[in-house]
């Protein structure tokens, strides 16, 4: 990444549009990228960090498609099967997905739209990308060493019993992933409180700080759980103490307990900062404020703090009480109404808006129908008849790809086309990246739409082999999957294109509102702005917009 | 905004001091909820097990040696004290008295690691070592529990007592550094949040032993009521 911009640095910088004193030409040296302060150019590290995981991820998900392209088991043993599909977990899952917007775009964007120069603690900021890149080399360790097959769940007692593999080097690159996504989190909510420019209320802030808020709560409240529920496997299984191993008079339905009470807030970690980015977008090609504001940003919270009270709905079928499904399930369904009400807000933004179809606002509808979708399917589980019919089938797979690929990719790709010109200072070809924005789309539902009526038919998950009548659908999967393949590599070759003879975009190409866009350049200077920005308007105060809002609470 | 004048202690992106004190406060608060939250799966641990298993936690407690424990509390809560006066000594600019202080911390520390040492030699010379032939003895047993059950307890009493034990590891080593830069004059009057915030560290560190004394330790005295 360094030495391409080294070398078309020249071509924009004779353009007045490009802003010449940047933080991408402050230094050249290997030191002063990997020992930056900067968050800027620590978002550009995590970037290309995670696109690395996002490609792995990606090459086992591939492996998994063509094992499934026929019902025997005949391209992989359902040993190296087993392996496939966790290592596509876990490197999605924490390597790629749980760092993918708060790490790459929150990094770049919490001081820049909040008007300060930097995070709060800029060398912690630093010491969480070694202690994401320390956890990457352990668990592409033990992957290269065979890989290990617990699922990305590692339930006890199979995790620390017969299971072979480096799962204990695995599990403490979990961990150091783990304390930098709290490290992360920490740094932002700090930020939030201390450092936001004067006259930028909590209630002027834009919906993308409000999301990063509540997702940096989930972070630092929910991460260490896993932390020491994953360690204390570790230590059962390099030591053979008892803790959930009912071989030692451990119960591994305590595991589950503490590791879904972090994994189910986790796929709000995903979602939320998602939810964030189509706020943003859709106000800016709407050119209007957000359809009811506080409602969007106090349901970031409600969707934070309910998600911790929801997690017994994965385990339903382990023997936990009927008394205790019953209030799981009750309080399941309840996340359903602040992501309802985004939903619906999101919907009213658009009435009567100036709408255009950029990339990035492409992404946003993809996003807004695959997400209802994906949203209302997550109610069959908290139904507790149902969920005994769809447990561990393709439903569940469908339904979660929904939310994590449809949802939280589509989100991280909206964003990056967003706040592209703005981390670099050029265009992209817009044509291409609208054709992306559709492949993305179609690509994505052809493979997990037919998982719905797969896993409804009683396919289960996890399985390499399947009777015969299911295989037209997974041809379809596959066949998705290589489309959504070619829909992830039309923005890497967009973005390519864009640093090599991209033209300059000035500092504020969307004609958008924000702080990053109107009191910074493109791309910014390492300082983020010449003076301290003094903010005197609500959020997205759109000059056309007094004509056409409906309400404003 | 203009500034009179920038201390040096003043990191480029913040304005003032103000903010920057109230930002590491904030952060290190925050960090103590992250960890309480680390601990609290352990203690949900505990809370289950100690339920489910009651007589073999009883027996487990019970074997765990009370004065030791009561040592190594008093001893912590001296550290405590001896921290708070390391912290009042830096804010009133008493770098000598700051440095003694924080040393006497660290000896103390050191003194409660000692402890621990000896505590657990012992129990590992009796054998009581959860996963390698747990040893225990049968007449120590007390109404439903079995050797099985209290192999549970002390796989939480190594678990708890050995990560808090880390963190006291931790501490040594990050009042060792606040030693070092307050002999080198980086700790002044107006500016000590560094101790201050190891300051919240270190009590976090004894509040968390003072749960986890009577949790491990005096929860045997069931035995004689």
């Amino acid at each position: 990444m360094e030495t391409t911009m080294e070398t078309n640095a020249a071509m924009p910088a004779e353009s007045p549009l490009y802003n010449k004193r940047n933080y991408l030409n402050n230094g050249y040296s290997l030191r002063s990228w990997f020992l930056t302060v900067d968050h800027k150019r620590i978002a550009l590290i995590y970037l290309a960090s995670i696109t690395f995981f996002f490609i792995l991820g990606g090459f086992f998900a591939m492996l998994v498609r063509l094992e499934l392209l026929t019902p025997k088991g005949d391209f992989m043993t359902s040993d190296g099967y087993n392996r496939a599909f966790t290592m596509h977990g876990i490197m999605m899952i924490f390597f790629f997905l749980i760092p993918s917007i708060p790490a790459v775009l929150g990094n770049f964007l919490v001081p820049l739209q909040i008007g300060a120069k930097d995070l709060a603690f800029p060398k912690i900021n630093l010491l969480s990308w070694y202690m994401y890149i320390g956890g990457g080399a352990l668990a592409l360790f033990a992957m290269i060493n065979g890989g290990i097959d617990t699922t990305w769940r590692f339930y006890t007692p199979y995790s620390t019993g017969h299971a072979s593999g480096y799962v204990v080097t695995t599990i403490l690159g979990l961990f150091l992933m783990g304390f930098s996504s709290i490290f992360t989190g920490l740094n932002f909510i700090v930020t939030i409180h201390k450092m936001r420019a004067p006259g930028l209320t909590w209630f002027r802030l834009p919906l993308f700080i409000w999301a990063m808020y509540a997702t940096s709560l989930i972070q630092i409240l929910g991460t260490p759980v896993v932390a020491i529920t994953l360690s204390l496997a570790a230590v059962e299984k390099g030591l053979k103490i008892g803790i959930f191993d009912p071989a030692y008079g451990g119960d591994p339905i305590l595991f589950q307990h503490l590791f879904w009470f972090y994994s189910h807030p986790a796929v709000y970690i995903m979602i939320l900062p998602a939810m964030g980015i189509i706020s943003e977008v859709i106000s800016c090609f709407s050119r209007k404020v957000v359809f009811g504001y506080s409602f969007v940003a106090i349901s970031s919270m409600m969707i934070a703090v309910i998600g911790f009270f929801v997690w017994g709905h994965h385990m339903f079928l382990t023997g936990q009480s009927q008394f205790a499904g019953l209030i799981f399930a009750a309080l399941s369904f309840l996340v359903a109404i602040p992501s309802a009400v985004k939903t619906f807000n999101w919907t009213a933004t658009l009435y009567k808006g100036s709408i255009s179809f950029e990339a990035p606002m492409l992404y946003v509808f993809g996003f807004l129908g695959v997400f209802l979708i994906g949203g209302l399917t997550g109610l069959f589980f908290p139904a507790l008849g149902l969920d005994r019919h769809l447990h561990d089938t393709y439903f569940v797979v469908a339904h979660f790809h929904y939310i994590m690929v449809g949802g939280a990719i589509m989100g991280y790709m909206a964003g990056l086309h967003f706040w592209w010109p703005k981390m670099f200072g050029k265009k992209y070809p817009e044509g291409l990246a609208q054709a992306g924005a559709v492949a993305t789309f179609i690509g994505f539902n052809l493979t997990f739409f037919p998982q719905f009526i797969l896993g409804y038919m009683g396919m289960p998950r996890h399985y390499h082999e399947y009777v015969p009548e299911f295989q037209f659908l997974h041809i379809l999967s596959t066949a998705g999957a290589s489309v959504l393949a070619i829909g992830y590599l039309i923005p890497a070759i967009c973005f390519g294109w864009s640093l090599l003879f991209g033209e300059p975009t000035g500092p504020n190409p969307w004609n958008a509102k924000g702080l990053e866009w109107e009191k910074s350049l493109s791309p910014p200077p390492t300082e983020n702005f010449s003076e301290i920005p003094v903010v005197t308007e609500e959020a997205y105060n759109y000059p056309d917009a007094e004509a056409t809002v409906v309400t404003r609470s | 905004m203009s500034h009179g004048h920038k201390s040096e202690f003043l990191a480029h992106h913040f304005e003032d001091l103000e903010q920057q004190k109230e930002s590491a406060a904030l952060g290190m608060w925050l960090f103590l909820c992250t960890e309480v939250l680390f601990f609290g799966g352990l203690f949900c641990c505990y809370a289950y097990y100690k339920y489910r298993f009651f007589d073999a936690f009883i027996s487990g407690s019970h074997h765990l040696d009370i004065k030791l424990g009561l040592l190594n509390t008093a001893v912590l809560i001296t550290s405590s004290l001896t921290m708070a006066l390391a912290v009042h000594a830096a804010q009133k600019g008493a770098r000598g008295r700051t440095s003694l202080m924080l040393l006497l911390t660290i000896a103390l520390a050191g003194v409660f690691l000692v402890v621990k040492y000896f505590e657990w030699s012992t129990k590992f010379h009796h054998g009581i070592i959860p996963g390698h032939n747990f040893q225990f003895p049968a007449e120590d047993l007390y109404g439903g529990a079995t050797v099985k059950t209290v192999e549970i307890f002390y796989s939480l009493y190594y678990c708890m007592s050995g990560l808090h034990g880390i963190h006291v590891i931790l501490g040594i080593v990050v009042i060792g550094w606040l030693w070092w830069i307050n002999q080198k004059g980086r700790i002044t009057p107006e500016y000590n949040v560094p101790v201050e915030m190891v300051g919240l560290y270190w009590h976090f560190v004894d509040i968390i032993w003072i749960f986890l004394f009577p949790l491990l330790y005096l929860l045997g005295l069931h035995v004689h009521g």
